[in-house]
């Protein structure tokens, strides 16, 4: 066992320092954010010029197949890259969903000429694109999905579609939009779906913006009326839109990482030190000293298992199950640093970054992002659902909506 | 980045698995504690013809070049099956005393016996309290040792005792006829603690000792891994005893685990263990290498193992209802053994402070 680079990952390490020393600005300290007063506009456009010269340079997707213009490279790789950028100031990733999910089911599922066009433009940040899946009445039962395609009647090559999708990530930035939607009700609800790509600037389609809890609009609604969605633009076979769905949902499954701010339990011990308790430091503080070791054992344990998935990688193994848990236990740890960070403040605490000064705004941001964590990407509850049925083998609950054709299943 | 065990350490893993699942199940266990034994010979002597007790000692000594991580392998797979052996007072403890602070010679006189299947403990406070020590007269002991871990049993010790000039001292001791011994009652007879009297005992000091307490410091952060290890194989023995009751368990009309009140908590369980799988394996490393981390990893693959067994332990009885709650099912055995490990080497607060204060250093 060891955690030392190999002499290849060692070159590639020193590979991705020495471009980002010459293309970035290193972090003074290490909860340091990127944009301070930039707009949610601006701060697209930083990522997109960001991601075009990481592109150019080779890091744009590094583990991408050398055929898609990717680097060929091995999660290792990634997760080196993204180690060594955390340390510089570089604007945030717009491009998780786009390059992490979306693209590659492309790479499956698409034609070959859909690929030409496609793949360059959003690899280089030109083309950002959404993944449109859950619906108001489709979230953790995403097979639910409602937004309807039909074949046109007049004469055209292409789809009708019609619905209403929710929680889409940067939909009012995105030039083209991922589709889940249903083609036959009078089959069961996984199997009448098909998968299609829509321009988010056609007719009929209207992207709002959602308030988030916190204030922001990462998210949105997108409405579809009458969109004209060509033949040419369907993904996959008609009725195994589910199947492509998996696709990107696996690979996000195995972007692993990146998740956890690094030295997160020096920001809290740092924090405890300088706050006050019972008239002394409140890391002198029994109570104080338990919350810093858990806040260390998860933060710690987080990166030990993804040390363990890179290890399965690095072996052409898959990693095991046991990363499924990441998720929950990432999301409560940094909730629970929100909470903590807040406390040790006082009444101070109410006050956000603009008074605080931008070393809060990292505190903030992990408190509110934290709430949406646990329900992104498959709730808490759900994901122990799976622990529990694909990992410990429980049975699963008794369904009533199985072999049952959409249309006669209630609301 | 290589973090897993080898390919042979697997195949070591599948071999003790086998031995252990046949010759230790839980029933053996249960069998020491019924009959007030104070381990399972067959178990240990079996586990000795796998050239168990030999590993991390010195080729000289009967070793085979194998070391720490397979150590760690063995202690998973013991702690899986509740194996009723003095592996933590022989291999953790004693042997490691020796192996950090007494010279070749020396070794050469005491280890190989470990090797010839000898049982071995050590007699020294290891949770911070201040116990009194016997008193070593430069050739022997005299004086009382209240809580030994394996003490029925063993046929030598290292012992923290008081030297001629009175201060803090390592000997090692032969505990021969003049040691008066006496098994305590405890939370978990399926392990046998005694209280030792030594009235002359014969002993020597270790003399490649600088500072018997950073050396007991050491030896604890050692035990600690290794002890860790037992504590992961029973909670995920725990749990795959709690998963398969849920499975076959029938409750208005459906089994148990497919309602989500047990479902999540089993995934919780599963959700603690694999963290302190991470731990753990971490403090492997640590061990394997004489890391500068040793005492921080020590510290997290103790909390973090203590933690998820206690846990697993707990709601495996929950699990099975009823039925958890009686002497006939093994969940006591893991429940008594649970609490049995969180306190030896001191309670999950105690090492709290420990990793802090290692944090603190960083």
């Amino acid at each position: 066992m060891d955690f030392k680079d190999s002499p290849d990952e060692a070159a590639f390490r020193a590979e991705c320092r020495a471009w980002l020393e010459a293309n970035a600005t290193r972090k003074t300290r290490p909860d340091q954010v990127y944009g301070r007063g930039l707009n949610a506009e601006q701060l697209m456009a930083a990522s997109r010029e960001w991601q075009g010269r990481k592109a150019a340079a080779g890091y744009g997707a590094i583990t991408w197949p050398a055929a898609f213009g990717g680097r060929g490279g091995t999660p290792m790789q990634e997760v080196i890259y993204r180690e060594e950028e955390g340390q510089f100031e570089v604007p945030p990733n717009a491009f998780a969903v786009s390059l992490g999910m979306v693209i590659p089911s492309l790479f499956v599922h698409a034609s070959d000429e859909v690929r030409a066009r496609y793949v360059g433009p959003a690899l280089h940040g030109t083309e950002l694109w959404c993944q449109l899946l859950s619906e108001p009445g489709a979230g953790s039962d995403l097979g639910m999905v409602r937004t309807r395609a039909e074949r046109c009647t007049d004469g055209r090559d292409g789809w009708i579609l019609n619905g209403q999708k929710v929680w889409t990530t940067y939909a009012q930035f995105a030039q083209f939009g991922m589709v889940l939607a249903r083609t036959d009700p009078n089959v069961p609800k996984f199997d009448g779906l098909t998968s299609f790509f829509i321009d988010m600037q056609a007719a009929g389609v209207e992207v709002r913006p959602i308030r988030q809890a916190s204030g922001e609009a990462e998210f949105n609604e997108v409405f579809f009326n009458e969109v004209f969605v060509p033949d040419t633009q369907r993904v996959g076979a008609v009725g195994a839109g589910w199947k492509v769905t998996v696709t990107a949902l696996m690979n996000e499954r195995l972007s692993i990482g990146g998740v956890m701010p690094p030295g997160l339990w020096k920001t809290a011990a740092g924090m405890m030190r300088e706050a006050s308790l019972n008239g002394a430091s409140a890391l002198a503080d029994g109570r104080m000293r338990e919350r810093l070791a858990d806040l260390y054992l998860n933060a710690h344990g987080l990166w030990l298992l993804q040390a363990r998935g890179l290890t399965a990688l690095g072996k052409g193994r898959e990693p095991g199950p046991e990363l499924s848990i990441a998720k929950i236990v990432g999301a409560r740890t940094l909730q629970d640093f929100g909470y903590l960070a807040i406390d040790l403040q006082g009444e101070r605490g109410v006050l956000a970054a603009e008074e605080q000064g931008e070393a809060w705004r990292l505190v903030e941001q992990l408190w509110f992002g934290a709430a949406g964590m646990r329900i992104a990407g498959g709730t808490d509850e759900i994901v122990k659902n799976s622990v529990g049925e694909r990992v410990l083998g429980l049975p699963p609950e008794p369904r009533t909506d199985k072999g049952v054709a959409f249309s006669q299943l209630g609301s | 980045m290589n973090f897993d065990f080898s390919d042979d350490q697997k195949l070591l893993r599948d071999e003790l698995r086998k031995f252990l699942v046949n010759e230790s199940p839980l029933s053996e266990a249960r069998r020491v504690m019924d009959q007030g034994l104070s381990h399972s010979a067959a178990v240990w002597s079996g586990l000795g013809g796998m050239a168990v007790n030999t590993l991390m000692l010195p080729e000289s000594c009967g070793g085979h070049g194998l070391g720490a991580l397979e150590l760690c392998v063995v202690a998973e797979e013991a702690g899986r099956q509740l194996a009723p052996v003095p592996l933590a007072s022989t291999l953790y403890l004693a042997v490691q005393a020796l192996l950090l602070g007494a010279g070749e010679a020396q070794q050469l006189r005491w280890l190989p016996r470990v090797a010839d299947g000898q049982i071995a403990t050590l007699v020294a406070p290891l949770d911070g309290s201040a116990m009194v020590r016997p008193r070593f007269d430069g050739k022997a002991l005299h004086g009382n040792a209240p809580l030994v871990m394996d003490g029925e049993a063993a046929h030598f010790a290292v012992v923290l005792a008081d030297g001629p000039d009175g201060r803090p001292l390592l000997v090692v001791a032969e505990l021969d006829a003049s040691v008066a011994r006496r098994r305590l009652a405890t939370i978990d007879p399926s392990r046998g603690f005694a209280a030792l009297a030594f009235d002359a005992t014969p002993a020597e000091a270790l003399d490649a000792v600088d500072d018997a307490e950073t050396l007991l410091d050491t030896l604890r952060n050692r035990a600690a891994i290794l002890l860790a290890f037992e504590q992961l194989g029973g909670a995920d023995s725990a749990l795959a005893m709690a998963a398969g009751y849920a499975r076959e368990r029938k409750a208005f009309g459906r089994a148990i685990g497919s309602y989500q009140g047990i479902k999540h908590k089993l995934a919780d369980i599963y959700t603690r263990n694999e963290m302190a799988r991470a731990h753990c394996y971490y403090g492997a490393w640590a061990l394997s290498c004489d890391a500068p981390e040793l005492a921080l990893a020590a510290a997290g693959a103790r909390i973090a193992a203590t933690d998820a067994f206690g846990y697993a332990a707990q709601e495996n009885i929950q699990t099975h209802g009823g039925m958890g709650y009686t002497w006939e099912m093994d969940c006591h055995l893991y429940y008594r053994r649970a609490r049995q490990l969180a306190v030896a080497l001191g309670s999950r607060h105690a090492w709290n402070e420990r990793l802090v204060r290692e944090l603190e250093k960083e």
